[in-house]
This record gives C-alpha cells, structure tokens and sequence, in this order.
C-alpha cells in the first residue's frame, strides 16, 4: 500500500482514529505495556524486538500486519526471557483454537470448552 | 456473508492471532505476570485517554505562555509532566520548535517510538515502512504526500525518535489567533502538525 493510500485510510487531520481495528490487537499492545512496567524487560529491549521483527516483514501490504509484527515481538521476548517455551504456546494457542469452534453461538468462548483438554 | 460450508460452528472460531494473544494472555496470567483487569485498564486508557488532543494542550500553553515555552525548549520532559501528561516506558521527550525558517519533522526510521503520553498511539501511515524509510532520505516528497508543501527556502529538519528519546513538534502559532484563549487555540493544534506533517489550522476554518 502506497503511503497516500495510508494517509487517505486515516482520519482526517486532528480527528482521533480508531486506535485499534481489532481486539486481540489491543490486548497485545496492553500486554506489552503491563510486562514493561512488571519489569519484565526494558522498553529498549522491546524496541530492539520489534524493530527485529518489522525488518524481517519488510513488507507490510496490510496495515493489520504491524500488529503482527508486534505480538511475534512479544512472543520473542517471553521465549527469550524463558517464561514460557515456544511449544507451551503453540499448543495453547491450538487449545483456544479447539475450545473456541466446541463453544456454542453466543456464548463466551472457555478454555475449559476444549474438548481434548486434560 | 457466502459461506457455503457447513460448518455451524464458524462464528466462534478463533484466528490464529486471536488464539495466540489468548494462549500468551492464559500463560502470563497463570505465572502472575498480568492481571487480566489491568490489561482491559491499560487498553481503556489509550483507547479513550490518551490522545492528540494532550498534545495540543501543550502546544497552546507554549503559544500563550512564554515562560512555559522556555521551560518547554529547556527540558519538555517535566513541562510536558507539569501538565498531567507523563510516559510510561520512562522516555525523555524533546520539543522541537518550528520557526519561520525551519519545519521540524518526526520519524521513527527503527519502529515506531512515538510520544504517547501527547499524541496517543501512531497513526497507520507513521508505522509503515514508506513513511519510515522516505522520511529522512525524501522529507519533502513525503510532505508532498501529506498535501504539505513548504517553500524552498524552508529548511527541514528530520528527527529519527527512539525508544529513550520522543519529540513532539512545536508547530508556528497561527496568523489571527492572537485573541484566542488557551482552549480555543488547543482547538487549532492537528496531530499532525505535532508530527510535522501538517500546520496547524488558521482561525475561522475549524
């Protein structure tokens, strides 16, 4: 997307934008900031990760892949920091995945709602 | 919505970033390292809170206020907190004032550092990667973009933000805003003219 394009997508000069287009892209940003202010790492810390992984995805098409970018920083770090191994959260993230397609219309999705957990 | 698949389920499936954040949030909350109310605190804040329109109070009282203008220029950090509006991650911030010769403009070239405490979170256009890479090398092609076209003779000064270190544009205050109170000039103040890809409005056109 050209960078004309990006400005005419945004709000007009001075309006507020949407902050977010969608939730899960809140909820990471908020994650990073509260781990942040835990200590967790420094905000340099995070720049460095996440400028590492905007440079691997040097092309963002979507606008929507800076989030991206954002929560595979996030998960860099957790990793790095050793909070939690890569394959704890790929299994978790499938988890949510099963939990979300075995809870019915309408209702909040569970984790407890995964039909293989154990 | 054309989905000929029967799946009844499809409304409550997860995308695969979806599921990760909520895999990422299960695992920090278990180990104590989030509480999932400040998490919903936290995105509140900057969805509602924080916003350009801090910035532009700033920008007012530098207008209006010589003294605070000073203290501005001198350290923007504590006159920037003087007024409510301090950083979390603990940057420092620098104004940069626009003058009748120089127009000051703001990048981050490594991501997208950028002073939310004043202007809230980044605009689309000032995390992708032709706004972060034309910037420094094309300011005045990037203006053009933004319909921003300065004279010639008007230096431009590229400012590549860090995570330490933010700025926040100090735009010309406008012809004919002479008596406008603090607010009413806030009022002129555009996020972008605090980015320094627009000027400020004029009097009568807000």
């Amino acid at each position: 997307m050209s960078l004309h394009d990006l400005i005419g997508n945004s709000a007009a000069p001075g309006g507020e934008t949407t902050v977010f287009a969608q939730p899960w892209q809140a909820e990471a940003f908020a994650m990073v900031v509260a781990l942040h202010e835990r200590g967790l790492f420094s905000w340099a810390e995070w720049a460095q990760a996440l400028s590492s992984q905007l440079k691997q995805s040097d092309e963002l098409e979507d606008p929507s892949d800076y989030y991206q970018c954002w929560l595979a920083a996030l998960e860099s770090l957790i990793t790095e920091k050793k909070v939690a191994p890569k394959a704890d959260i790929d299994l978790l993230t499938r988890a949510w995945q099963r939990a979300a397609l075995a809870t019915p219309h309408g209702q909040p999705i569970r984790l407890e709602n995964d039909p293989d957990r154990v | 919505m054309p989905h000929d698949h029967d799946d009844h389920h499809h409304d409550n499936e997860l995308d695969p970033m979806a599921a990760r954040v909520r895999a990422l949030e299960t695992i920090l909350t278990e180990k104590g390292l989030i509480d999932p109310l400040a998490i919903d605190a936290i995105v509140e804040t900057y969805e509602t809170k924080i916003g350009p329109r801090n910035g532009a109070k700033v920008v007012a009282k530098a207008w209006s206020d010589p003294e605070f203008s000073d203290w501005l220029q001198r350290d923007a950090t504590a006159a920037i907190a003087s007024l409510g509006f301090t950083g979390r991650q603990g940057e420092h911030m620098q104004a940069v004032f626009n003058t009748a010769d120089t127009h000051n403009l703001v990048v981050c070239t490594l991501c997208s550092c950028y002073p939310w405490s004043v202007l809230g979170l980044p605009p689309v256009w000032y995390k992708s990667p032709p706004y972060r890479s034309q910037a420094v090398i094309d300011p005045r092609g990037v203006l053009a973009e933004f319909d921003l076209v300065l004279p010639q003779t008007t230096q431009i000064r590229v400012w590549d933000s860090t995570a330490e270190l933010r700025y926040l544009v100090v735009p010309l205050r406008p012809e004919g805003s002479d008596d406008l109170n603090d607010e009413q000039l806030a009022a002129l103040v555009t996020r972008d003219s605090m980015i320094g890809t627009g000027l400020p409005l004029t009097p009568g056109h807000t």
